[in-house]
């Protein structure tokens, strides 16, 4: 039988290297083409009416000047008269001209009147006194007990109990199927009964049952200390680069072709077959080269089906519809709000015994978005509750590590404000309640001191309040964090052929994440062969299926189907070869571009010798992740991460600076330790962007976004970054465990550590994220 | 070093894009005219093209394009869609964030901020127009090094923008380069593999 399992380090030429991305010359030079930079001739410019008002009904919409207009070649109404609109920015109406300047008149010549009807749009703490919502399980309370990683039995228990709120789809059945949702869940959602949802649920509140967990009174009661925070995150937005969009054109009657920016290639075709009435099998998808997503692009989303309609009105000629800086901004992404008001509580030795929390958020116009709390730590007595807040805004989406960061600020802001009433070190009081975490402690174990070292914590920790003389404090925190991050789905076909070279197929996506290297690592590897010898072909949903790039499973999917295909592929190959070198196909290896018997390694064939007899026909091999076949199991689920940061603040204005992170991470068997960590860095940078700058600001008079730009909406820049220090895990209790991802995890803690370090350096908590120089000055003056 | 340094549209003596949305009033209300009329807007003359479509010249990586434009239109955009120039990215569209950094007379200038009518008569280089087939130059290969990239939507712009810095700071220094590469944005967060890229070139000859 074939061995699939990981090669051990001492015979694997590429695998854990440090290796530049493959993809890294046409990226660098401009020449890689994104969905954006999609320029057919005869290319349509798709422009898109929205709604002023963040509440409204349409009551009349009249689209004969635009149509009339000269160069305006489809209209296409996507909402009607009489359509309720739940959000300023929503789509009305579409069209497609012959360029974008003549779109954007057409779209400006079509008069839509709305009935203006109240909204709201305030995540404010929510009155006490609401009553308990206990009626059906909305859509966005799935997703949030699927994405909080709720036991599949409880799930069901729930969905069984209380019943579904929404219709099944079974694009978004599909679309669950993709994201590894188990079947007997679906089932659960099939067969429960649909309930209207009552008065109270309309409700811009949702207050969840409190959920309680041993004896949290007497264990407060009979604590050595209790502190009492009042945490969170602010919503922000994914803010992708490459705005959201895609081109359609119809090749033929019943057939289209579609570029689109994405993070979920296989699943698109699925999901346009149906609103546009061909089949799946007769949409091609294309996408090479992707300017972000985060978490934000799993659908075709309403602007890409439009796109689709106004190119079969317009005769089947390509449209393009890139939503504009502002869409991206209000409607294309959002992460939830998360805040808390938090009582936690540890006996004399520091640890924890007793955890409070109400919180609550918002997810959008669905609701949604409760973090897991607390986080990490099985605080063994606890009560918790939580508010969803509907508002009248594009409704969330997942915004990598769903619901994770904000967890993360809340738990662990509010455990470091304990340790420093009990004037404990953080690192000392991390490490007191390791046992809490449950099967991650031995990670953290490790992590933490690895962490403090990198960090000079000892040397460079003081306890709360930078006592020295100045305006600029410097403070130090911390935080850990964790992520499943399993393989998904995935297969792909690996062809040898005759004159050596080797081609593999994939319909996946590479974010920037590295994805296209580690295919190709784990490929070149295996055969024994250099990477350039490998050619990858992704981004076309003909090639053979893989899953959507979501919750960090690619890279355990993607490596697991290449590692089988290869594997098999090699073996196949020995077959053919073993009795030119008169060995049997076992005893053959392929190292160094060469395939020689492994007792006697002078008993070889070049490469190209070796696959010449192959015959006249190319050998492709299918391979698949999971395969229980063809085991091990070669991607698992589950790491752990410790991050710290050291800030300056000026106490004057207000402003914090970064001046160091460190992030010490696992995922198992790393692939490539280059893209890897370059992934970790990029995840500290977002986290010191959302921690610092980034904030979602709705006003509550328009109920529209404030600062829908790049302008007020401030990404973190080149300056305002400090010293990153990366260090992976690796070697022996991290490669054995497979190739897990890597996408999430970082992203969690930089907010909690650099939260942490703020209180740290000026002696008092800022409570919400991000930390403005307005909200550091406020927390100042209220002490 | 100075804080002008850092990239913003050329001012010149041409309309910005922020100019014409000012004076687009007066515009409309002219005459059907054949080339640009001068009008007095905004306390200074300026030249008002239009309505409709003019002959636009633009002389790009030493080769002269040619189109009928919109006055409206912008550098950027006809880069894009009329030369299918796409290095340059539209991401803010409003001169926010530098992905759409392109050299106009040896300048960096933000391609969304400038009109192609105005940047007409002027050299124009793209990142396109750097190299040639599928050569890099040391700047790019460097990006690649020191995997300065990741999803590669802001990287054209940075690539640009890092290769005209080092040309006119050959010894920055690390405080020189954050502020003189702080006119662009990158989501994934790759700024560490730029100072990486900016550190391991500084003290080499200028680059192109």
């Amino acid at each position: 039988m074939s061995e699939y399992s990981w090669p051990d380090p001492a015979t694997r030429p590429l695998l854990g290297k440090k290796i530049s991305r493959v993809d890294g010359p046409i990226k660098s030079s401009g020449r890689a083409k994104y969905t954006y930079d999609y320029n057919p001739q005869g290319l349509l410019a798709g422009n898109i009416l929205r709604c002023p008002y963040a509440h409204a009904k349409i009551t009349s919409i009249d689209t004969s000047a635009a149509e009339k207009m000269a160069g305006v070649k489809a209209v296409q109404v996507i909402q009607k008269p009489g359509t309720e609109i739940f959000w300023a920015g929503d789509e009305v109406v579409a069209v497609a001209a012959v360029d974008e300047a003549t779109a954007e008149d057409a779209v400006r010549a079509i008069n839509v009147q709305y009935e203006v009807l109240p909204h709201f749009v305030s995540d404010a703490e929510p009155p006490r006194n609401l009553a308990v919502s206990s009626g059906p399980i909305s859509q966005d309370d799935f997703e949030d007990m699927e994405g909080n990683q709720v036991p599949d039995k409880q799930v069901i228990a729930a969905i069984q109990k209380n019943g579904i709120s929404f219709h099944l789809a079974d694009s978004y059945v599909k679309e669950l199927q993709g994201f590894g949702v188990e079947p007997k869940v679906i089932d659960a959602l099939r067969a429960a009964k649909y309930v209207e949802p009552t008065a109270a649920q309309k409700s811009p509140y949702k207050k969840t049952a409190v959920q309680k967990q041993g004896d949290p009174d007497s264990a407060f009661a009979s604590a050595a200390a209790v502190s009492e925070g009042l945490y969170g995150a602010s919503a922000i937005t994914h803010c992708c680069l490459e705005t959201h969009g895609m081109a359609a054109e119809w090749p033929g009657a019943n057939e289209m072709t579609v570029h689109i920016s994405t993070q979920n290639l296989s699943g698109i075709a699925p999901q346009l077959a149906e609103p546009l009435g061909v089949p799946a099998g007769n949409i091609q998808v294309l996408q090479q080269y992707i300017g972000g997503g985060f978490g934000s692009k799993f659908s075709p989303d309403r602007w890409g089906v439009a796109a689709a309609q106004l190119s079969k009105s317009a005769g089947g000629k390509p449209v393009k519809m890139m939503l504009d800086r502002a869409a991206e901004q209000e409607v294309a992404g959002m992460r939830p709000s998360g805040f808390a008001r938090v009582k936690i509580a540890a006996d004399k030795d520091g640890k924890l015994v007793a955890w409070e929390s109400r919180s609550w958020g918002t997810g959008g116009m669905a609701g949604g978005g409760a973090p897991p709390l607390p986080y990490i730590f099985e605080v063994p007595n606890q009560r918790k509750q939580h508010v969803a807040i509907s508002t009248n805004q594009g409704s969330a989406r997942a915004w990598r590590a769903p619901n994770h960061p904000q967890a993360a600020s809340i738990t662990m802001c509010a455990m470091e404000d304990l340790a420093a009433k009990m004037n404990i070190d953080p690192v000392e009081m991390l490490t007191r309640n390791i046992e809490l975490t449950g099967a991650r402690a031995p990670i953290y174990r490790d992590e933490l001191p690895i962490a403090a070292e990198m960090m000079e914590w000892k040397k460079n920790w003081h306890p709360r309040g930078d006592k020295t003389a100045g305006p600029v404090k410097r403070g130090m925190g911390l935080s850990i964090h964790t992520w499943g991050g399993r393989g998904h789905n995935s297969d792909c076909d690996l062809t040898i052929h005759p004159d050596g070279s080797v081609e593999i197929k994939m319909a996946t996506q590479d974010l920037g994440t590295g994805c296209r290297t580690i295919i190709t690592i784990v490929a070149a590897d295996t055969l024994g062969i250099p990477m350039d010898q490998v050619k990858l072909l992704i981004g076309d949903s003909r090639y053979p299926v893989s899953g959507a790039s979501g919750g960090s499973t690619t890279s355990g999917g993607v490596t697991s189907s290449t590692r089988r295909a290869a594997v098999d592929a090699r073996s196949a190959l020995f077959a053919k070869v073993s009795p030119a070198l008169n060995a049997q196909p076992e005893d053959l290896e392929a190292v160094n571009q060469t395939v020689r018997v492994k007792s006697d390694p002078g008993r070889s064939l070049s490469w190209k010798d070796a696959c010449a007899k192959i015959g006249a026909m190319p050998l492709t091999i299918r391979g698949k992740n999971p395969d229980k076949a063809k085991p091990p199991d070669l991607t698992n689920s589950g790491v752990g991460g410790v991050q710290m940061a050291d800030v300056s603040v000026d106490t004057e204005t207000g402003i914090v600076r970064v001046n160091k992170m460190v992030a010490v991470q696992d995922c198992g068997l790393v692939v490539d330790v280059k893209t890897a960590e370059s992934q970790v860095k990029g995840a500290l940078i977002m986290g010191i962007s959302y921690a610092l700058y980034e904030e979602k600001i709705l006003d509550p008079v328009t109920g529209r976004m404030l600062n829908p730009n790049m302008e007020f909406y401030r990404l973190a820049g080149i300056a305002d970054v400090g010293e990153l220090q990366v260090h992976m895990m690796t070697g022996k209790g991290y490669d054995e465990r497979g190739v897990i991802g890597l996408a999430e995890p970082p992203v969690v803690s930089p907010g909690a550590a650099i939260s942490n370090a703020v209180a740290n350096a000026i002696g008092v908590r800022v409570p919400f994220l991000p930390l403005t120089p307005a909200r550091v000055l406020e927390a100042m003056v209220a002490v | 070093m100075k804080d002008d340094d850092a990239p913003k549209p050329d001012l010149g003596s041409g309309l910005t894009r922020r100019d014409f949305i000012k004076i687009s009033g007066v515009g409309a209300a002219l005459p059907l005219a054949l080339g640009p009329t001068v009008v007095r807007a905004a306390g200074e003359d300026v030249e008002v093209h239009g309505p409709g479509k003019v002959p636009v010249a633009l002389n790009v990586n030493g080769k002269t394009l040619k189109e009928q434009l919109e006055p409206r239109v912008t550098l950027l955009d006809a880069l894009r869609g009329e030369f299918n120039l796409t290095g340059a990215k539209r991401v803010c569209d409003r001169g926010e964030c530098g992905a759409c950094t392109v050299l106009l007379e040896g300048k960096l200038v933000y391609a969304c901020m400038l009109l192609a009518v105005d940047a007409q008569g002027k050299k124009i280089t793209t990142i396109e127009g750097l190299t040639e087939g599928e050569a890099l130059t040391p700047v790019m290969e460097a990006f690649v090094a020191n995997d300065a990239q990741q999803c590669g939507f802001c990287t054209p712009g940075f690539v640009i923008a890092t290769t005209h810095f080092l040309q006119q700071h050959p010894n920055a220094t690390e405080d020189d380069i954050r502020r003189g590469l702080s006119g662009n944005f990158c989501r994934c967060g790759t700024y560490d593999g730029i100072r990486a890229v900016a550190l391991a070139r500084k003290s080499n000859e200028a680059q192109s």
